[in-house]
């Protein structure tokens, strides 16, 4: 559906973008993962056809950016971030004037509004103007007014940041109604929400792409080793290295750094393991066969946060 | 042609909405009504030659402030962002924008159609000059809505898009008050710049085509730069 080749922009001399490569298919939900500055905005503006890229591709359908801008923004749906509106509209004029830019015909234009307002939850706000809106409200207008074309790409920066928990569930659980039937991409920073929509991720970091694979491919991949943290009483350090080793599949161990090292007769040590190697029982046994006291076991799995963490900290 | 419509209509309602037209509609009449009719009895000629002669200024500072908003805001909000990735091309934008204001000013102008009914009924008026003089407000209109557009596009701040506004205009319609200082070979040209120097021609009733040729080329130069302006900025 959408391939981006090679795309790169600079502004002035810096670099913001830098030779990016992605495709994404038709239905899916792709975020586009970064810290602030990783360059997802700028990645999303040349999407839509509002930056014009320094070099590189993007091709939509058969429709290239450079020729048919028109044609691609046509099948675009955009929510900036933030959603910047016209503060002294009405919402229900808003819609209007997007309906009439969008060339939606007039017998079209009220069931559409209506149906948007009912899926957007705007019944209530429909007279009001838009700058005394809450943000939450402002970002569902903006929602609507992405969705008014019924687009076959819906793309949105950051579609919930600034809003409370609540409405992030509801505009999540709106993005998962959409993405059924639409492509969608959208950009954040909340590794959480990333894993709870999207299909696909791509993380990007400092204008290039470091990773890009399933949502779920991503997460197996991180848990390659897992730790195993064990806090014993009773015992010393040296003894529970030796007999730990003996345990099948068991790599390394460490003493725990840090934290709980506030008791002193407390042995604090992290077992690292090979990976798909559930070692917890064995060691329950080991520690079953000695006089040491378990005060506590704990496998980590690795989560997104770290893959995240890993590819995008400064070097 | 649906967009450069839907995007009039917005920005018409839009200054209906805030207080910005009442404001300046106000202002400009009480400005041309004080000048013209403190002066009016003193000459004692059924004519609007008084009210013409000082149209050029006062637009000059009334249309930059119709037209500062136009860009500058979108661009300060950011909702431009928004305008831009709904399929519409840049000479849509321009084009809605200044339609908007240049009706705004052709709006701004009936209520002083009121002076020459006003004088009509003291006096034997000539409606000629009346209909050029109001063809030629309405052109000067134009050209400083869209020389207006041309600033608004340049900054996200109104006040600077107002003071560029006002400065081209203003040097527009004074440059050919200014040339008797410089040699007789460059006048002829630079009072072809004069906005004044077409706009007297039209208010003394001669309708030519190089004066309301003027004011188109100055309108789409005005807007080319606009549109230039939008283009650079992606």
């Amino acid at each position: 559906m959408i391939r981006v080749e090679g795309l790169t922009k600079y502004y002035h001399d810096l670099c913001a973008v830098d030779h990016i490569n992605f495709d994404v298919q038709q239905g899916e939900i792709l975020g586009l993962l970064g810290p602030n500055g990783a360059g997802k905005t700028t990645t999303l503006r040349m999407l839509t056809g509002f930056l014009r890229p320094s070099s590189g591709s993007i091709h939509v359908k058969d429709y290239t950016i450079d020729e048919h801008a028109l044609e691609i923004k046509k099948l675009l749906g955009y929510l900036p971030e933030s959603a910047p509106l016209y503060h002294e509209m009405l919402v229900y004029d808003y819609l209007t004037y997007v309906a009439n830019i969008r060339a939606l015909g007039r017998e079209e234009q009220l069931p559409r509004i209506r149906h948007l307002a009912g899926l957007c939850g705007l019944n209530e706000v429909m007279h009001q103007p838009i700058g005394e809106l809450s943000k939450g409200f402002k970002q569902r207008v903006g929602l609507a007014h992405a969705m008014m074309n019924d687009p076959e790409i819906l793309i949105m920066d950051e579609p919930t940041s600034g809003l409370d928990p609540n409405q992030i569930v509801e505009i999540r659980e709106i993005i998962r109604q959409i993405g059924t039937k639409k492509t969608v991409i959208l950009s954040t920073h909340i590794l959480s929400e990333a894993e709870a929509t999207c299909d696909r991720l791509v993380i990007i970091n400092q204008g290039k792409i470091v990773a890009d694979g399933k949502t779920q491919t991503l997460k197996e991949s991180a848990s390659g080793a897992s730790l195993v943290r064990i806090s014993l009483r009773n015992a010393t350090l040296e003894s529970v290295k030796k007999e730990l080793h003996a345990i099948d599949g068991v790599t390394d161990i460490v003493p725990a750094s840090g934290e709980r090292r506030a008791d002193e007769d407390t042995v604090n040590v992290t077992v690292t393991c090979q990976p798909s190697v559930d070692v917890r029982e064995d060691i329950y046994r080991k520690i079953k066969e000695t006089d040491w006291v378990l005060v506590e076991l704990h496998q980590e799995t690795q989560t997104l946060e770290h893959i995240f963490r890993d590819l995008t900290r400064e070097n | 042609m649906r967009q450069v419509i839907a995007i009039f209509k917005k920005e018409f309602t839009a200054y209906f909405v805030s207080p910005i037209a009442y404001i300046v509609i106000s202002i400009f009449l009480l400005v041309t009504g004080w000048f013209f009719f403190t002066t009016f009895f003193l000459y004692n000629q059924a004519n609007l030659r008084n009210f013409f002669a000082l149209l050029p200024i006062t637009l000059s500072f009334v249309v930059p402030a119709v037209t500062m908003r136009l860009f500058a805001e979108e661009l300060n909000v950011g909702s431009y962002e928004i305008l831009l990735t709904m399929p519409v091309t840049y000479l849509d934008v321009v084009l809605g924008k200044f339609l908007a204001a240049g009706v705004f000013v052709a709006t701004m102008l009936i209520p002083t159609l009121s002076y020459p009914i006003t004088v009509s009924f003291l006096g034997q008026l000539d409606w000629g000059p009346i209909v050029a003089g109001y063809t030629g407000a309405v052109l000067l209109g134009a050209a400083f809505s869209a020389i207006g557009l041309f600033a608004s596009s340049l900054t996200r701040n109104q006040i600077i898009a107002f003071i560029i506004g006002m400065a081209i205009c203003f040097s527009l319609t004074l440059i050919d008050k200014m040339l008797f200082f410089l040699p007789k070979t460059l006048i002829g040209f630079l009072e072809y710049l004069g906005a004044d120097f077409h706009f007297e021609n039209l208010s003394k009733g001669v309708i030519d085509s190089r004066d309301i040729l003027y004011f188109l080329s100055v309108s789409v130069l005005g807007l080319y730069g606009a549109y230039l302006a939008l283009q650079e900025k992606n």
